[in-house]
């Protein structure tokens, strides 16, 4: 199952690099959210997959998944939501003032030298 | 007290909120932002010399034991970057009401400016690392709002890349966090430097050393990851500029610093080299940066760089001339890089650009920012009395200990680079023949030169006042070297 999962994860990192790398505005943002899943998963993952046992310890269970990645994966998810929300009203503004979403246009180019 | 090493981080949290409430009122987002961080500064002066007195103090929340909840640690080295943090933004945010306009003042400009404070004071504070990120989170997202904030059309341009870069470096925080904790099974700082101790630093912990440097490199702007920062930071007003160029380098700067004193330090040999090489790469191109502008932001932006070169090196050498002179660094750069920001604020504000081929002669009409521009300079490129000498010669001293020859020549070589473009700036814009300057009012002049000259004065202090300061820095010191005292205050049986 960690196989899987690792293999998983590997995709989901592949086509997040792949669209951050592209020139939409748009893509790059998906991307970063392709990014996000990925390193969630991970970190469950990393945890170690506990199967079908409870994440709970209580007298007499020996078998039980850990539940530290999940409280950690809850809040990583929390924080991506709201920067992925942030991130794509700001590019819906960059959009708007700068008539364009494509990232070669939006180079620096009025600096002094 | 036991809470106390959380006050500082509770206190800029509680008045950003109550200033959410006040959106249109200017005058009660000022008075009320001023208050909140004056008291939440009395509150870390209090925490520091508590830390003096009674040594590390350590509190876990929820009264979880140790290893298990989250702990807030409060050791020297903390406390004092604390303080200095909460000190820079009372005079940033003094600054602010005369330089950031009323349209700014009221979209939420200083409730970013608390809530960021809190994400920075978090990350110096907190003892267990997953907090540690979700601090970086909380600093970056009122960072983002503060880059922003006023939505021209460079902002937009820049803050999509500033987004993006941070976005992408939280992944990497997240996935390294992972592995660690996929090997050591803890979050816990004190308990992970305990773990790792006891498994030897096999190869997965060295690599994941290196991970935590990418990682916190591109928010510390080290080789080769600061190609974000000049473009970045010079989008937003001076004010955020000021805040940015003082204190977000500097926690990644800290993290690196906590990170490589109390975890990875079973094989020196490999990371703290690479840790070195780096920070050298690091010093030569923002040496290279520096002359090669003639922006003033751009200049000083580029200063930021060489400065956490120069940290980062003292870090790296793990003695105690080394560690002691990093720390010493650390807090002038915070102190000397608000100040100088501030400064050019000032000369940007009075000749109406940030171009130096536009300027001349500004000795004649504004002689004070002159002479201030000019100690600062020389504090900046460490010039004794004043503030940047100590550390620097720490830093080489504790380089030549350990037989580091060339790498101190490079960061003594470098101070003169420093001090050529800070002088550059002296030369091109106070002599010279005056320009014709667009009408300025005398009154936010003056206004904005208060705070600033406080500033340079206290940056004066501090370099004339080390010998004071040195029980405090040896503390800090004592804790990053040995990490068994921090260990034994999160631990305590």
């Amino acid at each position: 199952m960690e196989l899987v999962m690792a293999i998983l994860i590997g995709v989901l990192f592949t086509a997040a690099v792949y669209l951050i790398l592209s020139r939409s505005l748009l893509k790059i943002i998906i991307g970063t959210g392709l990014l996000s899943h990925g390193a969630h998963l991970l970190i469950l993952t990393m945890g170690g997959l506990g199967g079908l046992a409870p994440p709970v310890i209580s007298e007499g269970v020996t078998d039980f998944a850990d539940p530290l990645p999940q409280a950690l994966i809850l809040t990583a998810i929390v924080i991506s939501f709201g920067v992925t929300a942030f991130m794509l009203v700001m590019a819906y503004r960059a959009y708007a003032v700068h008539k364009t979403d494509d990232m070669n246009q939006l180079k620096g180019n009025d600096e002094h030298d | 007290m036991i809470n106390l090493p959380l006050l500082p981080i509770i206190l800029p949290f509680l008045f950003a909120i109550l200033l959410l409430f006040f959106k249109e009122n200017v005058r009660i987002q000022r008075a009320l932002s001023l208050v909140g961080v004056i008291i939440s500064l009395i509150a870390s002066f209090f925490l520091l010399v508590t830390v003096k007195s009674e040594g590390v103090l350590a509190v876990t929340l929820g009264s979880w034991p140790a290893p298990f909840g989250i702990s807030m640690v409060s050791d020297m080295f903390s406390a004092l970057l604390v303080t200095t943090t909460l000190l820079i933004t009372l005079f940033v945010v003094v600054y602010s009401f005369t330089a950031i306009g009323e349209e700014r003042e009221k979209f939420f400009y200083y409730p970013a400016i608390l809530f960021m404070v809190t994400g920075v004071n978090g990350a110096f504070t907190t003892g267990d690392i997953f907090n540690m990120f979700v601090f970086f989170e909380v600093l970056l997202i009122a960072s983002y709002l503060l880059i922003v904030l006023g939505g021209e059309k460079k902002q937009l341009r820049e803050s999509i890349k500033y987004i993006l870069v941070n976005v992408v470096s939280s992944a990497l925080f997240v996935i390294t966090v992972a592995y660690l904790y996929s090997v050591v099974g803890t979050l816990n700082m004190a308990d992970i430097s305990v773990k790792i101790a006891e498994i030897g630093q096999p190869g997965i912990i060295t690599v994941i050393a290196v991970l935590m440097l990418i990682v916190f490199g591109v928010k510390g702007a080290i080789f080769p990851l600061y190609f974000w920062l000049p473009g970045s930071y010079s989008a937003p007003p001076v004010p955020v500029l000021a805040l940015f160029g003082a204190l977000l380098t500097k926690v990644g700067v800290y993290a690196i610093m906590r990170t490589y004193t109390l975890f990875f330090v079973h094989n020196v040999g490999v990371t703290h080299e690479i840790l070195m090489v780096v920070s050298i790469l690091t010093v030569i191109v923002g040496c290279i940066g520096a002359l090669a502008y003639f922006d003033l932001k751009q200049i000083i932006i580029y200063n930021i760089v060489i400065a956490v070169g120069v940290i980062l090196f003292g870090a790296a050498q793990m003695n105690e001339a080394g560690i002691s002179g990093a720390i010493f660094y650390l807090v002038h750069d915070m102190l000397i890089k608000g100040a100088l920001f501030l400064l050019i604020g000032i000369i940007i504000y009075v000749t109406g650009t940030s171009n130096l081929r536009k300027m001349g002669g500004l000795m004649k009409t504004h002689a004070p920012l002159g002479w201030f521009y000019l100690i600062a300079a020389f504090g900046l490129a460490g010039i004794p009395p004043l503030s940047g000498f100590i550390g620097k010669m720490l830093i080489t001293q504790g380089a030549f200990q350990t037989g580091n020859v060339l790498g101190s020549i490079i960061i003594l070589a470098s101070s003169l680079i420093v001090l050529l473009s800070v002088i550059r700036i002296f030369i091109y814009a106070f002599w010279g023949e005056p320009v014709e300057l667009p009408k300025t009012k005398r009154k936010p002049y003056a206004r904005m030169m208060l705070p600033t000259i406080v500033l340079v004065v206290l940056s004066v202090l501090y370099g004339v006042g080390t010998e004071w300061l040195i029980p405090y820095v040896t503390d800090a010191t004592d804790v990053l070297l040995q990490p068994s005292i921090y260990i034994d205050a999160v631990l305590k049986e």
